[in-house]
């Protein structure tokens, strides 16, 4: 039984594979070790309910972290949550953490938000690691440098069960970004720009390690915007190779190693940033001088344009099925060809989700809103990532600078990144969004998505309309 | 989990590229605490009117399809969310079977979990079919040998040996992980000599 890759240089997702491969099947399937395991209402119920049945436990209740954020309300909550079924689902994640022993950071707790939040704030989430959830914006902990995907329910009672899953390795991919961006470009146009580039089926069947100067010079919550749209590319998971910039961020928090390990823990860590000369099943390569803000107009990630862009002619497309796929995405989206994208009116504004909903997230478009109003037309809110995003934002008056502005400042959750609670768009309206799906319906039934920046999402608040933001810094 | 051996169904054409979890299933659904009952609402926005109506022309909703157990669609289906919710709803109206020219792989993964087996063919094999189920013929699935046939054409796929074996016998795959115990006890153990941190935070 082996259960090393080759001798030879390694890259990042190598070492970290390796280091968790417990057995190591003939035709390749590995038995992993997985260091964290996230859980929260929507995926998990079925899974808990097959360990009781099967009379099971949770194998490491210290390395799993429940968080409710999926269907809570982001208004109100002292009054609970109208919608029974909902309630129902959050009740039943508090009702199996208690029968299981799994800490859970109730609707109630200040450290609730959305789960990819809140991991990485309270220091759970480490380079090298595993870590798993239920959730296919798992990538988002990639950021870190630490081997990190979304699992579907039968594998969360799995990791439950077993804390370890049945994986074969993904194959490697390497995306260079290199440069220096230009004014009003973020790390989320970068990622749509790879989007744009490779498309949503791009990445499938590998993990995609970030790097390049542009990169490395982003925050770790510009490196969790890019890691957790690795999956709108197919990839499962996404990697940035950790450095200063991760250990000073990890260092201090709550659930960071302890300070007896935490030079160990750092030099384990520098020795993962992959190995000169090792290579990648593909590589592909973007000039960050390229890249300008951008905007989705279709119903899929990949149709994105710089918002200079006119809205395109399926007629120019020659693939039959990607022209039905156009033809269709325009109708839904209710837009002309030839349209300038700058021309497109929108109803609502929406700050937030697992992508876009950190502290810088916030002071991005707090920059562009201070002293501004929103359009008389448009409903435009900011849902924190967390409750101790949202502290810290207040502590910076970042919500006075909203809420003068005409924003409603809301409590942290997924919100209408998906509308499982109760904020949806309604049919047609349109709405600029800084979350990482424009999927038909995916905000509402019939809403129209327009995904962006949090900068781009402030100034189409100001204007009205999708608006190119470097008019406005 | 039910095991997969041979199917001979009719077959629904679907000739949508990028399918997504959520159009298979929308968010409405995912408030369920049960693996069952999502049949109904299986591609609900597409399926459906405003009014709750049948829309005719969705293909669910024509005979002979109503009983498919096989699907036939685009590329990249499945793409998107990781809701597990995607493939309970097409074993719970009855698909046991999707055949595309690529999978996304969480959603690809899940299927595995629920006895559906997706089948990835070259583009061209997936037109032949998608044709053979317009036409409402039927399609045979034969896991055991890896094949796959219209009544005229017969295709090869393939599968990883393990994920085959699963799915032959129906196994549950935490009971045979479960018999790994010694296995990963070893592995926490190494940790906590070399990695202790990993094993106890702050």
């Amino acid at each position: 039984m082996t259960t090393k890759s080759p001798a030879g240089p390694r890259t990042l997702f190598q070492k970290i594979w390796d280091d968790h491969v417990i057995e190591r099947a003939e035709d390749g399937t590995c038995l992993i070790y997985i260091d964290r395991h996230l859980v929260h209402e929507v995926t998990s119920p079925q899974a808990f309910e097959g360990l009781r049945m099967a009379g099971r436990r949770v194998r490491r209740t210290d390395a799993t972290l429940a968080v409710v954020d999926h269907n809570v309300p982001t208004i109100n909550r002292n009054k609970g949550i109208a919608e029974a079924d909902s309630r129902l689902q959050v009740e039943t994640l508090e009702k199996n953490c208690k029968e299981f022993g799994v800490t859970l950071f109730n609707m109630k707790d200040k450290r609730q938000g959305i789960v990819h939040v809140v991991g990485p704030e309270q220091g759970m989430t480490q380079p090298g690691m595993t870590i798993v959830c239920g959730d296919s914006h798992t990538s988002t902990h990639g950021a870190f440098g630490a081997l990190a995907f979304g699992i579907g329910t039968s594998e969360v009672e799995h990791v439950l069960a077993t804390q370890t899953l049945i994986q074969k390795p993904a194959k490697n991919m390497l995306i260079m970004i290199e440069g220096q961006t230009g004014p009003g470009v973020t790390a989320k146009d970068m990622m749509l720009a790879v989007i744009g580039k490779i498309g949503t089926a791009g990445g499938t069947g590998h993990v995609i390690e970030f790097a390049g100067s542009a990169v490395r010079a982003l925050s770790m919550e510009g490196r969790m915007t890019m890691c957790n749209m690795s999956i709108e590319a197919g990839a499962r998971a996404g990697l940035v190779a950790p450095d200063e910039i991760t250990f000073n961020y990890i260092k201090g928090r709550p659930m960071a190693p302890a300070e007896a390990h935490w030079d160990t823990a750092v030099a384990y860590w520098r020795t993962l940033p992959s190995d000169p000369g090792a290579t990648y099943d593909t590589v592909v390569s973007l000039a960050a001088e390229d890249i300008a803000p951008l905007v989705t107009w279709g119903t899929s990630p990949q149709d994105v344009l710089p918002i200079t862009a006119k809205v395109p002619n399926p007629a120019d497309e020659k693939d039959a099925a990607k022209r039905a796929a156009m033809e269709r995405a325009l109708e839904y989206m209710g837009l002309t060809p030839g349209e300038s994208l700058e021309d497109v009116r929108i109803d609502k504004v929406f700050i937030g989700s697992c992508t876009n909903a950190r502290i810088e997230d916030l002071r991005a478009a707090a920059s562009i809103i201070k002293g501004r109003k929103i359009a008389s037309h448009v409903q435009a809110m900011i849902v924190p990532g967390s409750g101790l995003v949202k502290e810290q934002a207040e502590q910076e008056g970042l919500d006075k600078i909203f809420l003068d502005a005409g924003f409603e400042w809301r409590d942290a959750g997924c919100s209408m990144c998906l509308g499982m609670n109760s904020d949806r768009l309604k049919p047609g309206e349109r709405c600029a969004s800084t979350s990482n799906r424009n999927f038909e319906g995916r905000q509402g039934r019939g809403g129209r998505t327009h995904l962006l920046s949090p900068a781009m999402a402030a100034a189409a608040a100001i204007t009205g309309k999708l608006t190119d933001v470097r008019k406005m810094q | 989990m039910k095991a997969f051996t041979k199917l001979k169904a009719v077959a629904a054409p679907l000739p949508l590229i990028n399918v997504d979890t959520d159009m298979i299933i929308p968010k409405q659904f995912l408030t369920t605490i049960e693996r069952t009952g999502l049949g109904k609402n299986l591609f609900n926005d597409i399926r459906y009117r405003d009014d709750g109506q049948e829309r005719p022309d969705f293909v669910l909703n024509r005979s002979p399809y109503r009983t498919s157990e096989i699907l036939v669609a685009g590329e990249n289906f499945g793409c998107g969310s990781s809701r597990e919710h995607a493939p309970w709803a097409l074993l719970d109206f009855g698909i046991r079977c999707v055949i595309a020219a690529s999978f996304a792989d969480i959603f690809y993964n899940n299927c595995f979990k629920n006895g559906i087996l997706p089948v990835i063919l070259p583009h061209t094999q997936v037109d032949v079919l998608m044709k053979s189920a317009e036409a409402g013929k039927m399609i045979e699935v034969d896991l055991s040998t890896q094949t796959l046939s219209d009544g005229v054409n017969i295709f090869t796929f393939e599968i990883g040996e393990f994920r085959k074996l699963c799915l032959i016998n129906g196994l549950d795959d935490i009971g045979l992980t479960l018999e790994k115990e010694k296995a990963i006890t070893a592995h926490e153990q190494s940790l906590m000599a070399d990695k202790p941190w990993i094993l106890k935070s702050a």
